[in-house]
């Protein structure tokens, strides 16, 4: 029973962090109808810029909370600055092109953001430092859920019902909404399209730096190659929920855990990505809208 | 005034990459010696980049835009005497009445390399002397550079396969690179369990690919576009992973090795003859493709693929049956990465799943991208400009990857219709005595 509890509380944490990712493939999919390939490479980016200042910070002499607090913080913004700086570069001009263009872009954008990581630092693993404070309250627990699961868990929580009030309640939210239904309407109540579009690009990527700095200091390394296979899954993860629902890609982000963690618990560890991809080629097949997701007649 | 504004918007560019790319760049981390190693040096370099980056991205982004602009498409006011144009070339003396099929490029930036080719008094020197290059090339070089010849050449194979299924299809397939692991590990896999050589497995390989190509494309090729890119990549990692991790049937990370190279008529060669020979079969496989692919583009089917590409509603309901045309793409592209990872394995004699990774994908992508879409001389340049720059630029190895992505983006952004622009044919009404009517694609 431990054994089972134990894999669904990892799955759950897993979970939490595709949903976090796959927030914002879902949000930009659902505005641009483009898989932002060079997503998973902003989480990536988020994970190293935490690294970075938290060990700035350690070795300063500064210790605790702190450090956690400051690391994300200057994840986050830099992670958004990126975000906003790809979409200007390699999206913005495409606007009108053929579907195919914007893909090839966003392909091309991932590798490059891989190899400016690679090449500016370093290809070997680094160690995360573990900055996730252990919680008291949770030391009768602790053999079934650590505090830094349960913190992940926690912090999803919390941004997926942010992002929920935001794009229900707020002026952002509704032209967001409206640019997703049709974006030359918004365009013509008033809607400045750019700049919405530029926001969504910032919002997903400051959820996806705050998934990065989460599992890095979890998990407790990190390389350049992280955000590639972290984005396939996120990607896996909203494409199961329905791509474009909020809901959704929370959803598939922890079905998509609970898969992984149970498969690799109960079947064999090897084949851990194995069991994400053939759940995605199912999908596809099977229901290309996604669990919660729509099939939409296409307009001709 | 206005020149002072642009420095001045250059400016703010290169402060916010300065500010952008400080941590990553300027700061390194030794996490175990507990060293910070603090790079200004790069900073300025970043400063200095984007300063200068930024005017010529503008310009050139000033330039599509007025390329754009003007409405009527350029269309050469003669049809050329073009090698596309075999069935209009007689057509063109006799007047000009009704239909007649001529070459008419695409409108907008003209091609930086496909000029010269279509003049045919360039076109049948340049062609001879590429011949005698060709032919000559073994016996002038050493065998090292025969080699990394001949892997361009398996390049220019792959690249014109995938070129099938992305340029004339329509299909992004992202996970070609499964299917020419297919047809290596194929090939190793026979003849280290059966003994079969070189000869038997090239076809073997080829239609094994094929198989896995139709097992994976008649469920997945009724997705949408993007989806059908996600899907392939996914399939390609799901065989990385098998073959990595299924250690009794394809012996692992390990890899296999002491795979022979292909005999001719069982006589033995040595290693440097084993080269040339390779290189020769490389070419004849080449001008195959070429060949095939140059057939198949104007053939119904081919017609098909391009008008898919275009619209797929409108094909449908111009009664085309859009599952089957795809899948024949699909199938066509595997076969020759089929074709190509057999000849990869007997060249290199050892192959390991760290071969087929996500980024020969988009290597042979980004050669098709960068080549033009849809150009059979176009991904030729591609290949050869890939694969061999990295190879005589030794200094810029490190930068390949990081070539590769900028590449990828900046043909997107600025040039969609690769180095050669494919060219269309298209049928045109012109009327007696008017020059220019308006162009029917």
């Amino acid at each position: 029973m431990d054994y089972f509890l134990e894999l669904l509380i990892g799955g759950l944490t897993r979970g939490s962090i595709y949903a976090l990712i796959a927030l914002g493939y879902t949000m930009v999919y659902g505005i641009l109808e483009l898989i932002n390939f060079a997503h998973g490479e902003i989480y990536m980016l988020g994970a190293f810029t935490a690294l970075i200042v938290a060990s700035v910070l350690t070795m300063n002499g500064m210790t605790g909370v702190s450090v956690l607090i400051l690391a994300s913080v200057v994840a986050v913004i830099y992670a958004s600055a990126y975000g906003f700086t790809v979409e200007k570069i390699a999206y913005q001009p495409l606007r009108r092109a053929p579907r195919l263009s914007p893909l090839i872009s966003a392909i091309g954008m991932s590798i490059f953001l891989q190899n400016y990581v690679l090449l500016a630092q370093t290809s070997d693993f680094l160690p995360f430092p573990s900055l996730i404070p252990s919680l008291p309250f949770m030391e009768p627990y602790s053999h079934i859920i650590g505090s830094a699961e349960f913190i992940i868990i926690v912090t999803t929580a919390a941004a997926t019902a942010a992002l929920t009030l935001l794009i229900k309640f707020t002026k952002l939210g509704k032209a967001m909404r409206a640019t997703a239904q049709d974006r030359s309407m918004a365009m013509l109540v008033g809607v400045n399209v750019n700049r919405v579009i530029s926001n969504t690009f910032i919002i997903g990527s400051a959820l996806a730096a705050i998934g990065g700095v989460l599992i890095a200091s979890h998990v407790g390394r990190i390389n350049f190659s992280i955000g590639f296979i972290a984005g396939i899954k996120a990607f896996t993860a909203a494409v199961l929920g329905g791509i474009g629902s909020i809901p959704g890609a929370v959803l598939g982000g922890l079905v998509l855990g609970w898969t992984e963690s149970f498969a690799t618990g109960y079947v064999s560890s090897d084949y851990e990505d194995v069991f994400a991809f053939c759940l995605l080629v199912l999908i596809l097949i099977f229901r290309p809208a996604g669990l919660l997701g729509r099939s939409a007649a296409q307009k001709v | 005034m206005k020149t002072l504004s642009e420095f001045k918007k250059s400016f703010f560019i290169a402060l916010w990459f300065m500010l952008l790319t400080f941590p990553i760049m300027v700061i390194r981390v030794n996490p175990i010696e507990k060293v910070i190693e603090w790079r200004w040096w790069n900073m300025a370099l970043v400063g200095i980049g984007g300063f200068l980056l930024s005017f010529v991205w503008r310009a050139l982004l000033n330039r599509k835009e007025r390329g754009r602009k003007p409405a009527p498409p350029t269309i050469s006011p003669e049809p050329s005497p073009c090698r596309e144009e075999r069935t209009g070339a007689g057509a063109s003396g006799t007047g000009n009445e009704g239909l007649k099929p001529v070459a008419v490029k695409n409108p907008g930036p003209r091609a930086i390399v496909g000029q010269p080719f279509e003049e045919s008094r360039l076109y049948r020197p340049a062609l001879a002397a590429a011949a005698l290059f060709i032919l000559a090339f073994p016996f002038v070089f050493s065998s090292y550079q025969t080699n990394i010849m001949t892997t361009a050449l398996i390049y220019v194979v792959l690249g014109l396969g995938l070129n099938i299924v992305v340029g004339l299809a329509g299909l992004l397939n992202l996970g070609y690179v499964a299917f020419y692991a297919v047809g290596a590990y194929s090939y190793a896999l026979l003849n280290h369990h059966f003994g079969l050589g070189f000869w038997t497995a090239l076809p073997v390989g080829a239609l094994l690919s094929a198989l896995f190509a139709i097992l994976l494309g008649f469920p997945v090729l009724r997705l949408r576009g993007d989806y059908l890119a996600i899907v392939t990549l996914g399939f390609g990692e799901i065989i990385r992973l098998i073959l990595e991790n299924w250690n009794a049937f394809s012996f692992g990370p390990s890899g296999i090795s002491n795979i022979p190279r292909p005999g001719l008529f069982g006589i033995a060669l040595s290693i440097h003859a084993a080269t040339v020979y390779l290189y020769f079969l490389m070419i004849a496989l080449c001008l195959f493709t070429i060949f095939v692919v140059s057939r198949l583009r104007d053939s119904r089917i081919g017609r098909a693929w391009i008008a898919l590409r275009e619209d797929e509603v409108a094909c449908e309901a111009m009664g085309i049956d859009k599952t089957r045309a795809k899948l024949t793409a699909f199938v066509l592209g595997a076969i020759w990465a089929g074709m190509g990872g057999v000849i990869f394995a007997a060249k290199t004699t050892f192959i390991n799943p760290a071969s087929f990774t996500f980024l020969e994908s988009a290597m042979i992508l980004s050669i098709v991208v960068l080549g033009g879409m849809g150009s059979i001389l176009g991904v030729i340049f591609g290949a050869f400009l890939l694969i061999l720059s990295p190879e005589y630029l030794r200094a810029f190895s490190a930068y390949r990857m990081l070539l590769f992505g900028t590449t990828m983006v900046v043909m997107m952004v600025f040039r969609p219709q690769g180095i050669v622009t494919s060219v269309r044919r298209v049928y045109r009404f012109t009327a007696k005595g008017k020059g220019d009517a308006p162009a029917q694609a």
